[in-house]
């Protein structure tokens, strides 16, 4: 049988990147931020990161033989959910809790719609969102109580942040009351907030990894973050206070939706005009449910209710295929 | 405006340095030419001469029949043996003429005999290139001649020659190119004789800069000729890609390129015009390059043509390991044979080997990426023609472009989930052809099978 040729249509050749080496990015890309969580946060994060990832991955394996699928080979996929899912919990979230939102994500979001590639919201964000609305009490939870002096194994069980005893309000919530915040410590990542959230410096460390590894590109980022910007400027009440602007953007889940939630694959617009759309209008709504509404946050809501608009972007800016864009000057 | 370049594509280099130093080295087969009638997009040639007919290297064996279709030429002298149904590089079977090989090779009288085509008139020179039975060499296989009769001869404004060897790993134009560049501009000047008011271009990748310097060079004296050096990116040398970046103009599946006032030819069919009409020597031979890493000694080779590609390998010292696939062409666009037991047609520029195939790789659920419509160089939407292809819907696929694919393999190439996009974009085109009742290759098949059953 080894004699025989293989037979196949053209090309012959594959491009070595595949699905699971850009997951494969993506996680690595996550793992700054995972271990400033646990950093932040203590051990807890750490056990919230694996009840998400297993709880993904089991859900995914378990639902595969029930439906006699073929089980996805290591495909990283479930994974990137669970560690999204982690990131953007509280760490006081009780595990059951945190397992249900991973069951949830795979089962409800993505599996019954057809699995990877056919979910048309992102399951991440579908399950905080879907736990937020359950549980809003313990989903809001971020602060924890202080430890006047730490021992190494309290720092290692509670975190940083409990110890120093930043923990209180989130910087949202001081900007919502009218109060300056604390750049700098926002941009490192020493305030409260969900497990991932925190550190705009590590988000961006991991970002900047996926734009070297052409992982995603940062039309959306920026397009979202722009658009928030200026309608924060506009519609912000503070003109160009920079300490306003910048505290709303470093500040809430607003850089890890941006760079690594809105740039999904599966849930974002192809075309390069679609993107620029898709970025502006969850820049909008962001701004409309922060700025205007009552709640503080508003970016997983954006997200999701952009990537329902996906198919119809899609389908709005679909290029003219090369040479019949238009009849110039009649036939030449 | 020429602008080099193209949007999408794929960078591609690998390979080529396997054979790009070595000289072509001739080939003299042993065995049996085979001679598809089909050997050109259009109608099959019709043979001339029967079973037992004793003919001469250069004799004109099948005859075009029709507007559309081209010359056989024999390529050795020996005794026509049959004409019977032969597996074609197209993995078709296809009517042939079998030549058994005397040893000879005497050739045709007035072979090779110099003329001066500044003194020939349009029709002769548009005659000599019909007889000498040329077609595009770089792949296609149009016919030159219908090639280079547009309806109007004033209106054509650019004669390009494609120098531009996008498919990784063949280098048979290149050592054409670095060999006889001569007869590459001769060409080009003999179809300039046809079309007074073009300009002259030899489009060249930037992989090849000592063949942009050879041209430089031959051509320093020539006002109507111009050496273009164009970014290295495949599918550079497909025709549409070629015209948009040395004109900017821009054509659909639905024109012709004299439609945009171009005419364009591959290098190796330009030299074939040359020695066609100033040396009276028809399309016998071509180079081949026989390559791959199962391969033990990759070179190109100058081979009649009717030559078995088992000969070829033979010549190129066989296999060193059992090669798992073998292609005929391009890794691009070639087609994947399982015996070697073919011959080299007017159209076929390789024979590749390759220990591993790339390609035996299983599909899994698409990403939405969007890699294969950023490498599209037709700006179309692979990933979502593909999803229509397989759910039979032919009316959405024709709204969505999918008629327009060139085929070029960029989606399947980059597609991280590799899925054979490609593959069912090509086979739908045919379909909704063959639907059409357009005489075309899928249709023929289809004939074919029916006829079978």
């Amino acid at each position: 049988m080894s004699d025989l040729y293989n037979v196949s249509a053209a090309p012959h050749l594959r491009y070595p990147t595949k699905t699971n080496t850009i997951m494969r990015d993506v996680i690595i890309a996550l793992i700054p931020a995972s271990l400033f969580g646990i950093y932040n946060f203590g051990l807890r994060a750490l056990l919230v990161i694996l009840t998400t990832v297993l709880s993904c991955t089991v859900t995914e394996y378990v639902y595969c033989r029930l439906m006699k699928k073929q089980v996805n080979p290591w495909d990283y996929s479930d994974i990137v959910t669970g560690l999204l899912l982690a990131l953007n919990l509280p760490a006081s979230i009780p595990m059951w809790m945190a397992a249900l939102g991973g069951v949830f994500a795979i089962l409800i979001a993505k599996m019954v719609f057809g699995g990877l590639g056919q979910n048309f919201i992102n399951p991440a964000l579908a399950a905080r969102v879907f736990l937020f609305i359950s549980f809003p009490g313990r989903m809001s939870a971020f602060a924890l109580e202080k430890i006047a002096s730490p021992t190494t194994k309290e720092l290692l069980r509670h975190g940083a942040l409990v110890i120093d005893g930043v923990s209180g309000a989130t910087p949202l919530g001081q900007i919502k009351a009218g109060e300056t915040v604390n750049l700098m410590k926002m941009f490192i990542g020493n305030i409260g907030g969900t497990i991932g959230e925190t550190s705009a410096l590590a988000l961006l460390i991991g970002a900047a990894y996926l734009f070297y590894r052409k992982v995603i590109t940062p039309i959306i980022p920026l397009s979202y973050i722009l658009s928030f910007a200026v309608f924060a400027i506009i519609f912000g009440g503070h003109g160009f206070d920079a300490n306003y602007i910048l505290g709303h953007i470093l500040g809430g889940g607003l850089l890890l939706g941006a760079l690594f939630m809105a740039t999904d694959y599966v849930t974002s617009p192809i075309t390069l005009k679609g993107q620029v759309i898709f970025g502006v209008f969850i820049g909008i709504m962001t701004g409309i449910f922060r700025i205007i509404g009552t709640g503080v946050e508003g970016v997983s809501y954006s997200i999701l209710l952009g990537n329902l608009l996906v198919p119809l972007i899609d389908n709005l800016t679909r290029p003219k295929a090369f040479g019949k864009e238009r009849v110039k000057n009649g036939k030449k | 405006m020429a602008r080099m370049s193209f949007k999408g594509g794929i960078r591609l280099e690998e390979g080529k340095e396997l054979t790009k130093d070595l000289p072509v080295t001739d080939l003299l087969p042993k065995g049996d030419l085979v001679f598809p009638l089909s050997q050109h997009i259009g109608a099959p040639a019709k043979a001339v001469v029967s079973k037992g007919d004793k003919v001469l290297a250069g004799q004109v064996i099948a005859e075009a029949d029709g507007m559309v279709s081209a010359n056989i030429i024999s390529s050795i002298s020996g005794t026509v043996k049959a004409i019977e149904r032969r597996l074609t590089p197209a993995g078709k079977m296809e009517e042939s003429i079998v030549i058994a090989n005397d040893n000879m090779n005497t050739v045709i009288d007035n072979y090779g005999q110099k003329r001066d085509y500044m003194k020939m008139s349009k029709d002769k020179i548009r005659e000599a290139v019909k007889e000498a039975g040329i077609v595009g060499l770089g792949g296609a296989g149009f016919p030159t001649h219908v090639k280079l009769s547009p309806k109007n001869d004033s209106k054509i404004d650019y004669v390009i020659v494609n120098g531009a060897e996008c498919e990784p790993y063949i280098t048979s134009d290149y050592r054409l190119m670095m060999e006889e560049p001569e007869s590459v501009v001769e060409g080009l000047k003999i179809v300039l004789r046809l079309f007074e008011n073009a300009k002259g271009v030899i489009a060249v990748e930037d992989n090849k800069p000592d063949v942009i310097e050879k041209f430089k060079e031959l051509t320093a004296g020539e006002p109507r000729i111009e050496v273009l050096s164009l970014k290295t990116k495949y599918p550079q040398g497909g025709e549409r890609q070629l015209i948009y970046a040395v004109t900017g103009r821009k054509l659909n599946s639905k024109k012709l390129p004299a439609d945009v006032g171009c005419i364009v030819n591959n290098a190796a069919t330009a030299a074939a015009i040359y020695k066609a009409v100033a040396r009276s020597m028809p399309l016998t031979h071509r180079i081949v390059t026989v390559t791959g890493d199962a391969v033990a000694e990759p070179r190109n080779f100058r081979v009649p043509i009717g030559t078995s590609f088992s000969e070829l390998a033979e010549a190129a010292g066989g296999f060193k390991v059992q090669p798992k696939k073998l292609i005929i062409g391009g890794p691009m666009m070639g087609n994947a044979m399982f015996t070697l037991d073919i011959p080299v047609t007017k159209m076929t520029n390789a024979l590749i080997a390759f220990v591993k195939d790339d390609a035996a790789v299983q599909e899994t659920a698409c990403i939405s990426c969007g890699r294969c419509y950023f490498k599209c160089p037709l700006n179309l939407m692979p990933m979502k023609l593909q999803v229509l292809g397989l759910n039979n819907e032919d009316d959405k696929f024709v709204e969505m472009d999918g008629m327009e694919c060139c085929g070029c393999g960029c989606c399947s190439y980059i597609c991280p989930a590799n899925r054979s996009l490609t593959q069912t974009i090509v086979q739908t085109k045919q379909r909704i052809l063959a639907k059409k009742n357009v005489p075309h290759e899928a249709y023929e098949l289809h004939k074919e099978h029916a006829a079978n059953e």
